[in-house]
This record gives C-alpha cells, structure tokens and sequence, in this order.
C-alpha cells in the first residue's frame, strides 16, 4: 500500500516526505493539488512549504486546493493524514485538527533542533517508538506558536489529543500553548506536528529520529482503510 | 444589480499575542517616538461585490470574512463601505 504526498504550490518538503517514506518501506507517490482522489493510497502526508505562498495566513488557501476534498473524504473514512509543519496549519485552516498555528512569539524564523517529548505510543503515528525514548527533530518555521482558548486545550489534554511536546534542553522554541508540537484530531486518525521527521530520516542528516514516526505510518497503513 | 466596495479590517483578538505589533513598536524608540504604545498590526482587504442591494452585498462580505479572510478563532474584524 502507498502513502500520498501532497504537492501545493509553494510546498517544498514534498520529495523529502516521499524519500522518507521509501526509507520507512512503503512507495510514495507525489499527487498534484489539483488531483482530486488520492489514487488509491493506504495514508496521506500534507508536507512542508509554505502553500500558494502562505498568503492571508498559513495554510488559509490550500484547504481551498481540489485534492482537499479528497483528504477530508479519506479523513473520515478513518484514513491516515498527516501534516507536517505547513501541513499542519493546513490541516488546522480546513477544520480537519483543533487549534491555529500562531506567528511564533520569538518575532524571528525558528530554524534548528529541538527535542520531542512523544505523549501517547498507542497511536498510528507513534507506536513504532521505544517507550521512554524522546525524539530529536528540526524545526524551520515562522508560525508554529500552538493556540487554543485555555478551556478547549483542557478538553484536548483530557482526551489525550495532545501527542507532541517540546522538551528540555531546547523547550519551547515559539510561544506554542503548553508546549504542544502536535496534536491528532478526535479520530486519533489525523495528525499534525510543526518538527520536521522527513528532515531527520537518517543519520548522515544529524538525526533518524523522523524514521520512527515514518515506520509507525507505514506499518499501520495496513490496517488502515484505503482510498477511493 | 449594482457593484459595492467594501473594505475588511482583520485584527488579533485581544489577548492574542501579536509579534508584528511588538515588533514595530520596539523599533519606534529610534524614531524619538517612544510615547506610542499598545501596536497592533491586521490586515486589511479591499473588495468589490455585485448584489442587488447594500444589504445583501455587506451578507455576502461578512460569510467571507468568517469562512475565510479572517480566522474567528484567533482574530475579528470589521467590515466598512468604501462606495
């Protein structure tokens, strides 16, 4: 079965997602924004960039793309999504995960490592990861600052929504709302995260942390409903 | 049918961080201007709309500012007539 990798304009982490997934053992195959079925693909990875230029704010046009609709048919079939950085923002403008990825309270471009606390292991996204292992990730992004009202981040928490953490020694890099790098929607089924694990899929890149949350994506597409 | 201008003023709610805000005002002490305080920074969008009456074309305007130009969860806005 293979993974889906949407390409918007102005993405750019699109053949970095699809060379991940290859090292996680699974084909990707690159789909156009305009392609409006997702060819079949077992999950679907909304990638890095910045999409139709971020204009008016981050992800607010791509959730206009025609293979969006796609994803949201995938989404509530039970398929896989995952979002990763600008993905993330686009998942969060289409409605698809709680939240908004604010401009990151540094007033800078945050670009370098950081360490992942992994909440839950229990998840498709997380389960290939050793219980107690932290992961090291980068992040590249200028709105990463996690905001949610403080009721609605209770409710999140309580129904264990949050996956991602940023953790000591870095810690939080732009003002995100408890230190949340990532989150799932209700379905536990779509995820979003602003740390790069494409960028961190094998050693020669500093890191093959990213290759944990790739393998836990790939070894549960199998179970996972397929696309139309 | 008649064409109507408006303009849409989309700002951070209050309480919401607003690093474009707290960037320019840090830079207004080298400006000698170091009695300006409390900067905000939005956006603003101007837009024409074909409808049959004002009504109508200002309903239009605030279905667009909350489905898309604005995002209600972190920000507000204001819809005037420009003509």
């Amino acid at each position: 079965m293979k993974v889906a990798v949407v390409a918007f304009p102005g993405s750019n982490c699109d053949r970095d997602a699809v060379h991940a997934v290859g090292l996680a053992g699974a084909q990707a195959e690159l789909l156009w924004h305009e392609e409006t079925d997702l060819h079949g693909a077992g999950a679907v990875i909304l990638p890095g960039g910045f999409a139709h230029g971020d204009y008016l704010r981050a992800g607010a046009i791509a959730r206009f793309s025609p293979v969006m609709g796609a994803v949201r048919d995938h989404a509530a079939r039970g398929g896989l999504v995952l979002g990763i950085c600008n993905g993330f923002q686009v998942l969060t403008e289409a409605g698809l995960l709680p939240g908004a990825l604010l401009r990151n309270d540094t007033l800078r471009f945050e670009h370098r490592w950081v360490r992942l606390a992994v909440e839950r292991r229990d998840t498709p996204f997380t389960h290939a990861v050793p219980e107690g292992r932290s992961l090291r990730l980068p992040i590249a992004h200028g709105e990463g600052c996690y905001y949610l009202p403080a009721a609605d981040l209770d409710a999140l928490e309580a129904r264990g929504q949050v996956l991602f953490r940023y953790a000591p020694p870095e810690g939080n890099p732009n003002g995100s709302a408890r230190d949340i790098a990532g989150v799932t929607d209700g379905s536990g089924r779509v995820c979003g995260l602003m740390p790069h694990p494409e960028r961190a899929a094998e050693q020669i890149l500093g890191s093959d942390d990213g290759l944990l949350l790739m393998r836990s994506l790939v070894e549960s597409m199998s179970g996972a409903q397929v696309a139309a | 049918m008649t064409i109507f201008r408006f303009s849409v003023s989309i700002m951070p709610r209050d309480g919401i961080l607003d690093p474009q805000g707290r960037a320019v005002e840090a830079a207004l002490p080298q400006l000698g201007a170091a009695s300006v305080h409390d900067v905000r920074v939005g956006r603003r969008v101007e837009l024409s709309v074909e409808a049959s009456d004002e009504p109508a074309a200002r309903a239009v305007v605030e279905q667009l500012s909350a489905d898309f130009l604005a995002n209600p969860l972190v920000e507000h806005w204001s819809i005037e007539a420009t003509g």
